[in-house]
């Protein structure tokens, strides 16, 4: 085993942010990704947007997957972004939303910087092949 | 992408992407990070290392978020590496220690590194204490390595800190079994968290009996697992030697945290004292070179290998009865064993 041997894992944050308590997909993102080989770290229910940039910017990870189904989304997403930003973390952080969005609401989160959106019958291949893609290079 | 000096001189300059980075880059094993941590060494030696290990579920990473908070209530700052498990059959792993980390939520001041013991990776142990390195550099007063305490790897790991604690949950005496299999030699402090549950008080009679039965043990004596012990190490004598302290906490509601917490500076203070902080500062260096030694002689052997035409084909051979395993591995190694001691008498 060589120590100069690279071996990169893709690390991910599944988020829960704001007064939302509906972690079942969370959940089953968060075992998928593992199952995927991916590093998957959980943030637990109900955390501040700040809490999500501080947990994003010190475990490094790749992608930050944002599950939110409280309409919240318009304002708690833009938060996030903001907040990585201020760590130097937003460029190369792929971020994904999951959850309930409705349509009107989607072109504003892209163009907060959301990589892609994945709504109710989105499937886990579809997902995780995404990420695979789309995890930026370091 | 910043170079591996800009990113060296942020993290001294104490901004936390920096320092995210240099431990991904060190659990990666990228390409340079060996230049990195070489360059970081001169910044270290001023944090205080505590490891934390224990059975599953036994209130490791709730107890870990007290201490943290503790500290920084004292104006203290924190460093948090968090191991846990990964699948060995897809490398994936769910890290789930940053939950507990309730009472630090938003104190980035708390820098919190979830980390997996990647599969069939044996260089954890070199990953944590480079990443121990970072966090001191960094400038943290305190580090906590966390980890579950279940096998070689872990206590290994937990080596690498300056005083270690094992948290025992209270009940069935299986755990003060499983303790008799290598955990007991490490920890220069017992936990008995969940002290608040039925069978703690058996638990901690049954570690004290433990503990003093260690001492009457010939095999006595700090870290006392460490077969490489110099000559130069003096033995633990009996006034000077450290005996293992039982505390008993409930990490949940922070109870006994300050008393765990005075308990690791007595630890530290004797540490100091005794010599033994030199002497085992002395020992994690020695380990740390003699584990790269190894690591790079074995990546140049596989490399030789490789070059030869891999593995299979002498396995091949040797199924045949053409060759055994000793010719082989003489055939690998005398060609570099000779080239090493012509450059030796040379004296290059």
């Amino acid at each position: 085993m060589s120590t100069e041997q690279e071996q990169r894992t893709i690390r991910c944050l599944v988020a829960k942010v704001g007064l939302d308590g509906h972690d079942r997909g969370a959940h089953v993102i968060a075992r998928a990704f593992r199952d995927a080989g991916f590093e998957v770290i959980y943030s637990g229910l109900h955390k501040s947007p700040d809490d999500i940039v501080q947990a994003a910017v010190q475990e490094d990870v790749d992608v930050l997957g944002i599950s939110i189904l409280s309409g919240a989304h318009d304002t708690l997403v833009p938060k996030i972004m903001d907040g990585l930003g201020e760590y130097d973390a937003f460029e190369d952080t792929l971020v994904i939303v999951g959850g309930i969005i409705p349509e009107d609401d989607r072109e504003e989160l892209y163009e907060a910087g959301v990589a892609e959106i994945f709504g109710p019958g989105a499937s886990m291949a579809e997902t995780i092949e995404f990420v695979r893609e789309n995890a930026p290079e370091r | 992408m910043a170079g591996e000096d800009t990113l060296v001189d942020e993290l001294l300059a104490g901004k936390h992407r920096a320092l995210a980075r240099v431990i991904t880059k060190i659990e990666n094993r990228s390409p340079g990070y060996r230049d990195l941590v070489s360059q970081l060494h001169d910044h270290t030696g001023d944090a205080e290392v505590i490891g934390i290990t224990g059975s599953p579920g036994a209130g490791k990473s709730t107890l870990v978020d007290k201490m943290a908070a503790t500290y920084r209530e004292r104006g203290e700052t924190v460093g948090v590496i968090a191991i846990d498990p990964s699948s060995p059959f897809t490398g994936g792993a769910v890290l789930g220690d940053r939950i507990r980390m309730g009472s630090n939520v938003g104190d980035m001041d708390v820098f919190f590194r979830s980390m997996s013991a990647r599969g069939s990776l044996g260089g954890l142990s070199t990953a944590t204490t480079d990443a121990v390195k970072a966090l001191d550099a960094f400038g943290k007063d305190k580090v906590i390595v966390e980890t579950v305490g279940a096998g070689q790897n872990e206590i290994e790991i937990v080596k690498t800190a300056d005083t270690v604690a094992v948290l025992v949950p209270p009940g069935s005496g299986d755990d003060v079994q499983m303790l008799k299999a290598g955990i007991l030699e490490i920890a220069d402090i017992f936990v008995v968290n969940k002290a608040d549950m039925d069978g703690a008080d058996r638990t901690v009679m049954e570690l004290r009996e433990m503990v003093e039965m260690r001492d009457a043990s010939p095999m006595a004596g700090h870290h006392g697992a460490d077969a490489m012990a110099s000559e130069d190490t003096e033995p633990a004598d009996e006034e000077t030697g450290w005996e293992p302290r039982i505390i008993e906490t409930v990490a949940k509601t922070g109870e006994g945290v300050e008393e765990f917490l005075g308990t690791i500076a007595d630890h530290t203070a004797w540490l100091t004292e005794s010599g033994e902080l030199e002497s085992q500062t002395r020992k994690r260096y020695e380990a740390e070179i003699k584990t790269l030694l190894r690591e790079d002689t074995a990546a140049l052997l596989e490399e030789e290998l490789a070059a030869r035409g891999g593995l299979e084909t002498y396995v091949d051979r040797v199924l045949d009865r053409k060759t055994d395993p000793y010719s082989v591995a003489d055939e690998l190694v005398a060609p570099i064993a000779a080239c090493v001691r012509e450059r030796r008498e040379n004296g290059d």
